[in-house]
């Protein structure tokens, strides 16, 4: 007899979803004056709760509100901002399950993730720019570094608080207040993060949330009394945001997409290997805009790689986000497993080879099998544009100036990882590619103190570390 | 557990007969196996901590764990009678609870394997140290005379250790010699042999690399199983450590189509960490391995806690350390 | 009899090498008092394609001297440029229109610029990078790395220093520069070229394109190969900053925005000329045994 997990779900009980919700603007829950959608469990289709789209006068109330909220908290000084972000860092901790629980329910990740990643590193991220809010004249971003003032911050749906975390600790410990718009399919958890503000009693307008789609979001970006953009999201929208503010005043940060090599040389410690390369491209369902989506595997173990590849794949458990084993969560919206079912197609039709390993989806949900397309090359288009789920292409390489050139030969930049046991060629290659995080000999890893962020298309500016801090002070020299 | 020695290595093992023809080539060998990079080979073991395990496969699991340990005490103030006690609880862990399972074997030092076989009959193995354990600072005539005296005393199984100062010295062929001289020092006058374990102490190989390479010479050098330790020295059996060790026969098996047995040894007190142990043998090396005659546990407090959970299960209520006995 | 002097042709620096425009055109400079001075080869589009192919061409082996190497050379510019002032101050005078003195001044703070980023090359990483104490057992640093290829449009006012103070941030940092010089003030940025194919600044690396922003700004800021652009010439057309800035969107160049008049270039440049392009790379490593 096998090894058969029995499932082991996570109480859906600790969390409470309200049957409808509005604007958080001012401090308070308010109704929105447009119209209101539906947001879903991806995993069973099932109506969460309804929640207020917010029109363009909704954004004005919620802008007019951060600029007043400005004025005080700007002049409040940084160690009494820096008490505010270290109870909300507090408060993160305390309701952390009910986060994670609510986070897996909304965008169907496993709370194996939201639970052990996204939620400690949310509480992480207050926790290190809390510490900095009374300490930026000593960032050495200047001798006086002074806020931008009103930050309109956009995030996806992929890791809709960690994103949250990225964009609102930074920008309140500089002094900045923001209106910030969760992403249309994961808006709940930002909502929770309301009441948390509103238990930690930082004062009203600091942090406004509206919710919506992308006509909410572009009202955000393009508000005259907007000082800074933060968006993470795809670079069509990336680039057009950057359209949008032309001529303008209005600093920006802009996180988008990738198509990140993920290169594994024959000297590779294959285990970790193994692991880097499933963790690379399945974590979060492939949800990752730093995802290792190209697998770049040197043609001399191709075939060990790729058998043992299949084999650890074997192992991975689909299923339900709650249950505490399951490895790969539901994809977070019909739309996009649209998408990934349309690429996948694309991928068969011009010659691509698909495996998956056999797997029951459930029957209700949106699900996508882990994947992986052999005999890719660089003109594949699978191989070029972002899938944004669990599909690896893998392609091969000869020598170390060949992985280099197949690595960089993308318009995107974001990450890299390079896996080989030989010190120098780990800085040879770190040093060559052409991405903002360089992951050698592991995959995925975040730290509030390391900057993140992309070469080329995958936008500019950075988010954690010290150098996060440059995108929301005037002048600031990163 | 009595096998026959085969009289031709596997014809999977032949292709390697080159390899180990030299120092010269068994080192390129083991130096060529993939490294093991720490980090991810314990953010693995980690991850698979992680899993929960919950009603029907806790129950197989807990009654499989039981079947896999080798209850042991190597104390120098070992008795008869303390190694008869712990004989007849390895006959019947839970003497309220006739439906609980017998451990694999008793594990002692070589000059108690009568006492115990006069009780558990071969109704449980015995397994004896040998090999001048725990430090094998012996000479190999000593070592040898050490392991055919536990054999001859009707020790079922071997638990040699190799001589880590010589792996560490590079001495890579002598290590595997000395295993293919205890092996033989196993094999009965019938021609049967008692099964040969080799203990790598892992605490003083101190890399997964040195595991890893560790395991390849030993399974290269015929035995049945690899064991992390002596539990002398800590740290003794970790996850990780076994992760590499269960990479290391799922990959054999894979190069020459022979199976070998893994045993932690040392530090596996609860049932949590068991648990653990069995979700890694699972997803590492795979079903084939969830067996007592592939996998042990090297253990003595961790039978208890592995019958109280075990009570818990069946009664619905927490049990307490009164209710089993202390052997 | 007097002596007829011999004139020099002045012309594009593309590659290392000097050529005409590709378009046969050239245009008439004149001094600040609107006397005939010289024909300066007229940079087209096409010009600024084989420019940036020309920079690209450069990139890695630029990117890839050591810091140390880059800053001898940005100090070997400067001393060249010295042995070079009265050609300098002359063009200056004459293309500005101001006095001797004052054109002494700007030659003197363009040559002092160059010097002052010579030695930033092997400090800005110390300065602006750091190590990363990443809660867990991992070696995490991140570092500046140059962006790539800039397309520089110079200053229309400040002929040397207003160029000097565009072009030395760029190249410090290990980017190659695909500049347009001031239109109307075109004869130092020829002159500051032929210094630099005598500096041991590899061809290609700095590229410098006699001409008119207005037409050659939008072909660099649409241009795909084109990793960032500083839009210091357009300063105070707010319309055509706007359509520039557009354009670069198309693969989201680095801007440096078009200040809304043209600053005084002797102020101190501070940080952001080279920090608006560089990318922050972060490497991540395991620490184990």
């Amino acid at each position: 007899m096998g090894f058969e997990y029995a499932p082991a779900p996570e109480s859906r009980s600790i969390v409470d979803i309200k049957a409808s919700y509005g604007l958080f603007i001012d401090g308070e829950f308010v109704d929105g004056r447009g119209s209101s959608f539906k947001t879903i469990n991806p995993a069973t289709e099932e109506t969460l709760a309804e929640v207020a789209e917010a029109s363009d006068a909704d954004v004005d109330l919620a802008v007019k509100a951060a600029r007043r909220a400005f004025r005080g908290w700007s002049r409040m000084s940084g160690k009494e901002r820096a008490k505010y972000l270290f109870r909300i860092a507090r408060i993160i901790q305390e309701r952390g399950r009910e986060l994670a629980v609510l986070e897996s329910i909304d965008n169907g990740k496993p709370i194996k993730e939201s639970r052990d990643v996204d939620v400690p590193v949310v509480a992480a991220h207050f926790f290190y720019y809390a510490g900095w809010a009374d300490k930026l004249e000593y960032a050495g971003l200047g001798p006086n570094p002074q806020p931008l003032g009103v930050a309109g911050q956009v995030i996806p749906w992929n890791f809709p608080l960690l994103m949250l975390a990225w964009k609102v600790a930074p920008a309140l410990a500089c002094g900045n207040t923001v209106v910030l718009k969760p992403a249309e399919t994961t808006p709940l958890t930002a909502l929770l993060f309301a009441e948390i503000c509103q238990q930690a009693d930082l004062p009203p307008g600091v942090v406004n949330i509206v919710t919506g789609a992308g006509g909410t979001g572009q009202a955000v970006v393009s508000h005259p009394d907007v000082d800074k953009v933060a968006f993470t999201g795809s670079t069509a929208v990336g680039k057009a945001i950057a359209r949008a503010i032309a001529g303008t005043d209005k600093k920006a940060t802009l996180e988008l997409g990738g198509k990140a090599a993920n290169i594994v040389f024959d000297d590779a410690a294959i285990d970790q290997a193994i692991e880097g390369i499933v963790g690379g491209i399945f974590f979060n369902q492939g949800h990752v805009c730093c995802a290792g989506s190209r697998l770049l595997v040197q043609e001399s173990v191709a075939d060990e790689v790729l058998a043992r590849l299949k084999r650890r794949m074997g192992t991975l458990r689909v299923g339900d986000p709650l249950d505490k084993n399951t490895d790969i969560g539901a994809i977070n919206s019909a739309e996009q497993l649209g998408r990934i079912r349309e690429l996948s197609e694309i991928g068969v039709a011009e010659g691509a080879e698909r495996w998956a390993p056999a797997c029951d989806l459930p029957s209700s949900g949106f699900w996508f099998p882990p994947t992986i397309f052999t005999g890719v090359t660089q003109a594949h288009r699978i191989a070029r544009e972002e899938v944004f789920g669990p599909v690896l292409s893998v392609l091969t390489f000869r020598t170390p100036a060949e992985a280099v050139e197949k690595a960089n030969n993308t318009p995107y930049g974001l990450s890299a990882g390079v896996w080989t046991e030989k010190g120098s060629r780990i800085l040879h290659m770190a040093s060559q590619l052409r991405a903002g995080v360089v992951w050698a000999n592991t995959f995925n890893k975040f730290d509030p103190t390391s900057p993140f962020g992309g070469y080329k298309e995958s936008g500019y500016g950075r988010e954690g570390g010290r150098q996060g801090l440059a995108a929301y002070l005037k002048g600031a020299d990163a | 557990m009595s096998t026959t020695v085969p009289t031709d290595p596997a014809p999977g093992l032949a292709a390697y007969s080159e390899v180990t023809a030299s120092e010269a080539s068994l080192r390129r060998f083991l130096h060529g196996l993939p490294g093991v990079d720490q980090v991810g080979a314990e953010a693995r073991a980690a991850g698979l901590g992680t899993r929960s395990i919950k009603t029907t496969a806790k129950a197989w699991a807990l009654d499989l764990a039981i079947r896999m340990v080798d209850l042991t005490t190597l104390e120098g103030q070992d008795t008869p009678g303390k190694v008869r006690a712990l004989a007849n609880k390895a006959l019947r862990p839970d003497p309220a609870d006739p439906s609980c399972p017998s451990v694999a074997a008793v594990c002692v030092y070589g000059d108690l394997v009568g006492e115990v076989k006069a009780i558990v009959g071969s109704q449980v193995n015995v397994a004896a140290v040998a090999t001048a354990f725990p430090s094998g600072r012996a000479s190999m005539a000593v070592k040898l005379a050490d392991t055919r005296d536990a054999v001859a005393q009707g020790a079922d199984e071997i638990d040699m250790v190799i001589d880590r100062g010589a792996f560490l010295a590079g001495h890579y062929l002598q290590v595997f010699e000395e295993i293919v001289a205890t092996r033989e020092a196993c094999v009965r006058p019938d021609g049967s042999h008692a099964h040969l374990k080799v203990i790598f102490e892992t605490g003083e190989l101190q890399t997964y690399d040195n595991v890893r390479r560790a395991s390849w010479l030993a399974m290269l050098a015929g035995t049945d199983f690899i064991k992390t330790s002596t539990g002398k020295v800590q740290p003794a059996a970790t996850l990780p450590v076994t992760l590499v060790m269960l990479e290391a026969v799922r990959d054999f098996r894979e190069a020459t189509g022979v199976q070998i047995g893994v045993k932690p040894a040392g530090g596996i007190r609860t049932t949590k960490d068991a648990i653990k142990y069995l979700v890694m043998v699972n997803e590492i090396a795979g079903d084939d391995w969830l067996d007592p005659d592939w996998f042990r546990f090297g253990a003595s407090t961790l039978l208890n806690d592995l019958l109280m959970q075990r009570t818990k299960m069946t009664t619905g209520r927490y049990s307490g350390p009164d209710y089993f006995t202390l052997d | 009899m007097a002596r007829i002097d011999v004139r020099k042709t002045y012309k594009l620096y593309i590659g290392g090498a000097f050529p005409r425009s590709e378009s046969g055109h050239s245009y008439e400079v004149a001094d600040s008092k609107g006397r005939f001075v010289a024909n300066a080869a007229l940079a087209s589009r096409k010009d600024v394609r084989d420019a940036v192919v020309a920079a690209r061409k450069a990139a890695s082996g630029w990117a890839g001297r050591t810091a140390y190497n880059r800053g001898q050379i940005l100090y070997r510019i400067a001393e060249v440029m010295e042995d070079r002032r009265p050609q300098f101050e002359e063009a200056v005078r004459q293309s500005e229109g101001i006095t001797a003195a004052a054109a002494r001044s700007q030659v003197d703070a363009a040559i002092d610029r160059l010097v002052w980023y010579a030695g930033w090359a092997d400090k800005l990483a110390q300065v602006i990078g750091n190590a990363n104490p990443v809660a867990g057992p991992f070696f995490n640093h991140t570092a500046p790395e140059p962006t790539g290829v800039v397309g520089v449009l110079a200053p229309q006012s400040s002929s040397l220093l207003g160029l000097v103070s565009v072009v030395a941030p760029v190249i410090v940092t290990g980017n190659v520069a695909v500049v347009v010089s001031s239109y109307d003030r075109p004869l130092p940025a020829v002159t500051f070229s032929e210094v630099l194919a005598t500096s041991d600044v590899p061809g290609g690396v700095v590229n410098i394109l006699t001409g008119d922003a207005v037409v050659l700004g939008p072909w660099l800021a649409a241009h795909m190969d084109v990793n960032a652009i500083d839009l210091a010439g357009v300063a105070g057309d707010a319309e055509l900053a706007t359509s520039l800035e557009v354009a670069a969107a198309d693969n989201l160049k680095r801007v440096r925005r078009a200040p809304e008049t043209e600053p005084d270039w002797t102020n101190d440049p501070g940080l952001s000329p080279m920090t608006g392009f560089v990318e922050h790379k972060t490497v991540w490593h395991p620490i184990g045994i």
